[in-house]
């Protein structure tokens, strides 16, 4: 386990940081929430209890940075600032959805912020963040590419072919596996013959090995601006593995009955945004600060859910728009 | 004018657009330092530098991974699988992130990419290395089909192909490599969708497909000496289709065969003998017939898989069985 952060954030930094976790959290508890009121239809795969990983990277973020994640992927994209309603609206399957209702929870993306994606199928994104990096290589931009992923996903093919790639090109990516223990329902200690899934792999793509405390924002915050500015600056891909842990089950359908009481009660106990409060507090922050963070993250969501609520379905017309770049689907003439 | 093989094609055509677009670059197994293993990229590592034309890992994930976010983030690229069976290791990443992600994403992503693979049997190599996968390509939204049949629409499909905003998938026949024809310099570049007349004829229309098409010729060649006009229609791509050609013609001859390399059950001559009988069934004089491959993987001895692949005599048959 890395250590505890070993460079000053600015305080301002930490509000960020705060501030982003709030309101992540109040995103996911209202995400369940609808869905249960059947509002949000489908399914969800929620990001509670794995803020601080999402905070942390994108903090340390530039705004043409790119971030790839996964189905649970909420998070990582409202993070990086893509507007609430309509990432609620895309759950909810209303027209004023990020993606006018085709993509779905799972398929949450602003490429305007540089959030160039939610992929569903485990892995599968690993290539595509290195391949976004070989062009930032290629055309000399300066940007650098996150690409997260839980631990499930390390016993992928593309996992290991896109980490290979990557490493052996030097791309300025960034592979951080949120490793909160299970894959689905399985635990992963039980299908990898390592006690790390990412950090164990690392030295057999010359990587350093990096495992670091998922549920403490600053510890993230350090590594991801560490490893993205090595990155950026031609030092090549990192590998970090995030010990985290989902405060749900891995999808709408699983209520998490596999896992030990006192485990989720070890886990509860170390919840990122209930520590983050406790140390900034600790620190010489205003608690009124923090509680009108907390309040406006409230009224953020609020607002949000009243506008979802009245907004309508996608028109039925745009059901055959946007395959081909030309914004239709014609094959024939 | 100059004499060009459809391998050399392959290679002209990349230069082509890669002299006219910095942001066009290749990428592959082999396809850098060694010019490909069919030959067909030789010569554009040295003319256009190691950061455009690169070596990969045998890595086909990666690959095609890599051109679609290189393509999200402002390239052009070039993919080359080396076969297109190899297809089917990263069937994942073409079907469910390419083809996919612009709907999915309404519109905020496009991939103007091209994956580049040798497609397609004759060559004795068995059944992992000989099929006809274009029918898996046109069966996915998303994805737009070109397979050409001769050195001059190489170039001027590859052209098409790189220009195109969304992703291609380019056969290139490994059976057609040796082939060659007198191709007109500069600049050659064509459209997608539209189907090429190699032959013009009154009693029967033939519709073929990249090595198909010199076989339907061969076969029309054959039935003029019996007195039949055979038209052959040269698809080039199956997407975009271009339906019009086929079934103007239909309403000429009043007769529709479709020569096909992929196996039997839900290749495209299926699509395309669907389309007519919906919509010309009563400008055809008798029954649609389809001449493919029998529904087998390619076997690899040379008088078996001359068996399985449709030849001109097989045309022949098909087409005077009609009468």
């Amino acid at each position: 386990m890395a250590e505890p952060a070993t460079v000053d954030i600015d305080p301002s930094t930490r509000l960020a940081l705060y501030r982003s976790m709030v309101r992540a959290r109040y995103f996911e508890q209202r995400a369940y929430d609808l869905f249960m009121e059947g509002i949000v239809k489908g399914t969800t795969h929620l990001g509670l209890g794995q803020e601080a990983v999402a905070a942390g990277f994108a903090e340390a973020m530039n705004p043409t940075d790119m971030t790839f994640c996964t189905y649970r992927g909420h998070n990582h994209t409202l993070l990086r600032g893509a507007p609430m309603t309509p990432l609620m609206g895309e759950l909810a399957g209303r027209d004023v959805g990020i993606c006018g209702g085709k993509g779905g929870s799972m398929h949450l993306t602003d490429v305007s912020k540089g959030a160039m994606g939610s992929y569903a199928i485990v892995g599968a994104h690993l290539p595509i963040a290195a391949g976004a990096a070989w062009a930032a290589q290629v055309r000399q931009s300066g940007q650098v590419s996150v690409c997260f992923f839980g631990d499930g996903a390390t016993n992928i093919g593309a996992f290991h072919e896109a980490v290979n790639f990557a490493a052996v090109w030097k791309l300025p990516v960034v592979f951080v596996c949120e490793n909160n223990l299970y894959m689905e329902y399985t635990p992963i200690s039980a299908v990898i013959p390592v006690p790390h899934p990412a950090a164990d792999r690392a030295a057999s793509y010359g990587l350093e090995s990096i495992i670091i405390d998922g549920n403490d924002a600053d510890v993230v915050y350090d590594m991801a601006t560490r490893t993205i500015e090595r990155a950026r600056s031609g030092g090549g891909p990192a590998l970090v593995e995030a010990l985290t842990y989902r405060h749900k089950g891995h999808s709408r359908a699983d209520p998490g009955k596999y896992r030990p009481d006192e485990e989720v009660a070890a886990w509860m106990a170390r919840d990122p945004i209930v520590l983050y409060r406790e140390r900034l507090t600790a620190a010489g922050f205003d608690p009124t600060l923090l509680d009108e963070i907390e309040q406006a993250g409230l009224a953020e969501i609020d607002a949000t859910t009243m506008e979802i609520r009245n907004a309508p379905p996608p028109p039925p017309e745009t059901m055959m728009t946007q395959l081909w770049a030309d914004g239709g689907s014609q094959w024939r003439n | 004018m100059a004499e060009l093989t459809y391998r050399a094609a392959v290679a002209r055509g990349i230069a082509q657009e890669m002299e006219r677009d910095p942001s066009v670059v290749l990428i592959g197994e082999d396809v850098a330092a060694a010019g490909g293993v069919f030959k067909t990229t030789s010569g554009l590592l040295e003319q256009f530098g190691p950061v455009r034309v690169r070596d990969t890992p045998i890595s086909e994930e990666a690959i095609v991974g890599g051109i679609m976010g290189a393509a999200m983030n402002g390239l052009r690229p070039i993919g080359e699988l080396m076969f297109s069976d190899f297809l089917a290791t990263c069937w994942d990443i073409v079907v469910n992130q390419i083809a996919k992600t612009r709907y999915m994403t309404n519109g905020q992503v496009s991939l103007p990419l091209v994956i580049r693979t040798a497609n397609g049997g004759g060559t004795r190599f068995g059944g992992q290395h000989s099929q006809s996968a274009e029918n898996w390509a046109m069966a996915i939204p998303g994805l737009k089909v070109v397979a050409p049949s001769t050195p001059r629409d190489v170039v001027g499909l590859l052209a098409a192909s790189v220009r195109d905003p969304d992703p291609v998938i380019f056969f290139e026949h490994k059976n057609l490599f040796a082939t060659k024809e007198d191709v007109p310099d500069g600049e050659i570049v064509d459209r997608l969708g539209e189907a090429a007349f190699r032959t013009m004829g009154d009693d029967v229309t033939i519709v073929a497909l990249a090595a198909m098409v010199p076989v339907a010729i061969e076969a029309a060649g054959l039935l003029a000496a019996q007195g039949v006009s055979a038209e052959v229609i040269d698809l080039r791509s199956l997407v975009p289709l271009d339906t019009a050609a086929f079934l103007g013609s239909v309403a000429k001859t009043g007769r529709l065969v479709t020569v096909e390399e992929n196996p039997r059950l839900c290749g495209w001559g299926a699509e395309i003998a669907s389309i007519a009988a919906e919509e010309c069934i009563w400008d055809l004089d008798g029954p649609i017939v389809r001449v493919t491959t029998p529904h087998i993987p390619l076997p690899a001895a040379a008088e078996l898989e001359d068996l399985a692949i449709p030849d001109a005599q097989q045309v022949v048959r098909a087409v005077l069985a009609m009468a």
